[in-house]
């Protein structure tokens, strides 16, 4: 465990050395500033447009950090063939990848810890209110949902040629679950078969990324979700990691590192 | 002839800005984006419209909490309530079942899914409405002849928010792009009348705004009876107020003839004409 830990730690390292985390931070924090020192008719107290701009620009930011952080983790590794001397340690390949994937998600949870900071500030200085536990709650879940999508990259970056083409597929991937997740079966239903069969299909079997999207309930201060239907979301992602993990591994276990 | 690049570059710098001094006045008239006043029109020519209608969107959407049908919702093409809103219709219970667009989940991942999306039909109040006017605002930014966007933004400022002097600087706004909306007038009317009781300044602007409306082409005006009627019959009541009921009931048969309703009307003018009967002529009588 604590080799998985000690690699974990260096991918954190990584990722506050880098300047991706900055930038992003950055321009969400100008972005949500320009908006919220707009004045409408005068009024003050229209606070729900900066919430809604901000919460869009910190989904994107911390998918784009989680993506672009894991898609690089093992070809650079290869690319350096600083590999070779990490499995010589010993270190096993599972313990690679879990690793690997440990430090993504606690780094990209790092990252949304502080963007929900200022969120919080920002909002609550305008509105004068804190729902923490609606807060708690959506950067729980965003947490859990980049768990999923930092195990798929992974995934894809045994698989792809470079950590480009890893990103740009699993960004499409992640933005079209995102957008038709929910309405995919209405689609299907809309379609002539096979099409229908095969959207169906997709329903079924897709990681269910959209129930982890809780903007609308900070946004339009709808309170809390249940806390059973937080838990088994939790667990329904902490399976589909351990799926795309396991796939990985049985990739990454028979990949030839010297090509 | 050998030529240094010293003066190359500076040959090339003076063709450029000769070119420029010579062209700037041709190109500017080539597009029309480039005598857009407005940054927006400037940045996106008429594909900012599409960006107006999704922001009036946003604004709908605001106003029903995040729930809202999805254009795959068998309820998308549907009027937007903000619109309805201001026109004064009030939601009975079968357009509250209408407008359950989820209906019965389709399995299981729909139902679970549920728990994260928001389910309920609510609409703003207690003031939140405000919430929607940065969409509307940007909504008129992007399209300055959505006359919607004037109309409905000032039924909002005006009925929920109190603010009848911003509800009338946006109406005023929206008259300057759009001179001939009989519909801008009509609410622009209701902000003297309702918001700052200047009777006076109210019939004013609906008798403009009638003026406008007959100026449009009678195809048009079929078409747009409706706003035409909301101009009569608010004249009527406001006539009523003041006791020229003689002027209200004409204005109330002007309306029979495009009202979908002529009856609930002919009502009106029926009581109308029981207060005029009842108004006794007064005559002098001889003082000395």
């Amino acid at each position: 465990m604590s080799k998985i830990f000690a690699l974990a730690a260096v991918v954190i390292k990584e990722l506050y050395r880098r300047k991706d985390f900055y930038v992003l931070f950055v321009l969400t924090a100008l972005l949500t500033l320009a908006a919220g020192a707009v004045n409408f008719f005068h009024d003050d107290k229209i606070v729900r447009y900066v919430k809604d701009i901000c919460l869009l620009l910190i989904w994107v930011s911390a998918l784009v950090i989680s993506v672009v952080t894991a898609a690089r983790q093992i070809p650079a590794e290869r690319e350096a063939r600083t590999i070779f001397p990490l499995l010589a340690k010993p270190v096993s390949r599972w313990q690679v990848i879990v690793g690997k994937f440990l430090g993504c998600w606690l780094a990209t949870g790092v990252a949304l810890v502080v963007f929900y900071f200022f969120f919080a500030a920002v909002t609550g200085s305008k509105e004068q209110i804190w729902p923490w536990g609606a807060y708690l709650e959506a950067v729980w879940m965003q947490w859990a949902m980049l768990a999923i999508v930092i195990a798929m990259v992974l995934l894809g970056s045994i698989f792809f040629a470079a950590p480009s083409s890893t990103s740009t597929i699993t960004l499409v991937v992640v933005g079209g679950i995102l957008l038709l997740g929910t309405h995919l079966k209405v689609i299907a239903l809309q379609q002539p078969e096979p099409m229908q069969f095969i959207l169906t299909v997709v329903y079924f079997v897709m990681p269910h990324l959209e129930w982890y999207d809780l903007r609308d309930f900070v946004v339009y201060d709808m309170g809390i979700v249940p806390l059973r239907a937080v838990a088994l979301a939790t667990l329904y992602a902490a399976a589909w990691s351990g799926i795309f993990l396991l796939l990985a591994w049985f990739g990454f276990r028979r990949k030839n590192l010297t090509t | 002839m050998k030529i240094s690049p010293l003066s190359t570059l500076v040959g090339l710098l003076a063709l450029a800005f000769t070119l420029a001094t010579g062209l700037a006045l041709t190109t500017d008239n080539w597009s029309s984006r480039a005598k857009s006043d407005n940054l927006f029109g400037m940045l996106f020519g008429d594909g900012r419209k599409l960006f107006a209608n999704h922001f009036f969107t946003m604004a709908d959407v605001y106003f029903h909490s995040g729930y809202y049908p999805s254009i795959f919702d068998k309820n998308s093409g549907e009027e937007k309530e903000i619109i309805s809103a201001s026109h004064g219709k009030k939601e009975s219970e079968e357009d509250e079942k209408n407008e359950d667009f989820l209906g019965q989940p389709k399995d299981w991942i729909d139902a679970f899914g549920r728990n994260f999306r928001i389910t309920q039909h609510t609409h703003l109040e207690n003031h939140n409405e405000r919430e929607i006017l940065p969409w509307l605002r940007l909504a008129a930014d992007l399209d300055p002849q959505k006359i919607e966007t004037y109309t409905v933004g000032a039924f909002f400022l005006r009925e929920h928010l109190g603010r009848a002097d911003q509800a009338e600087a946006f109406l005023r706004e929206g008259l300057r792009n759009n001179p001939d909306s009989c519909e801008i007038l009509f609410e622009l009317g209701r902000v003297y009348h309702d918001g700052n009781h200047d009777a006076e300044r109210a019939r004013n602007v609906w008798l403009l705004g009638i003026k406008k409306f007959f100026l449009r082409p009678p195809d048009q005006q079929k078409e747009d009876k409706l706003i035409f009627e909301g101009l009569v019959v608010n004249l009527a009541h406001l006539e009523d107020e003041a006791g020229n009921y003689g002027a209200a009931i004409n204005w109330l048969q002007a309306a029979q003839k495009v009202s979908p309703a002529p009856g609930a009307l002919q009502k009106q003018i029926d009581e109308l004409q029981k207060k005029l009967a009842a108004l006794v002529p007064v005559t002098p009588g001889k003082l000395y």
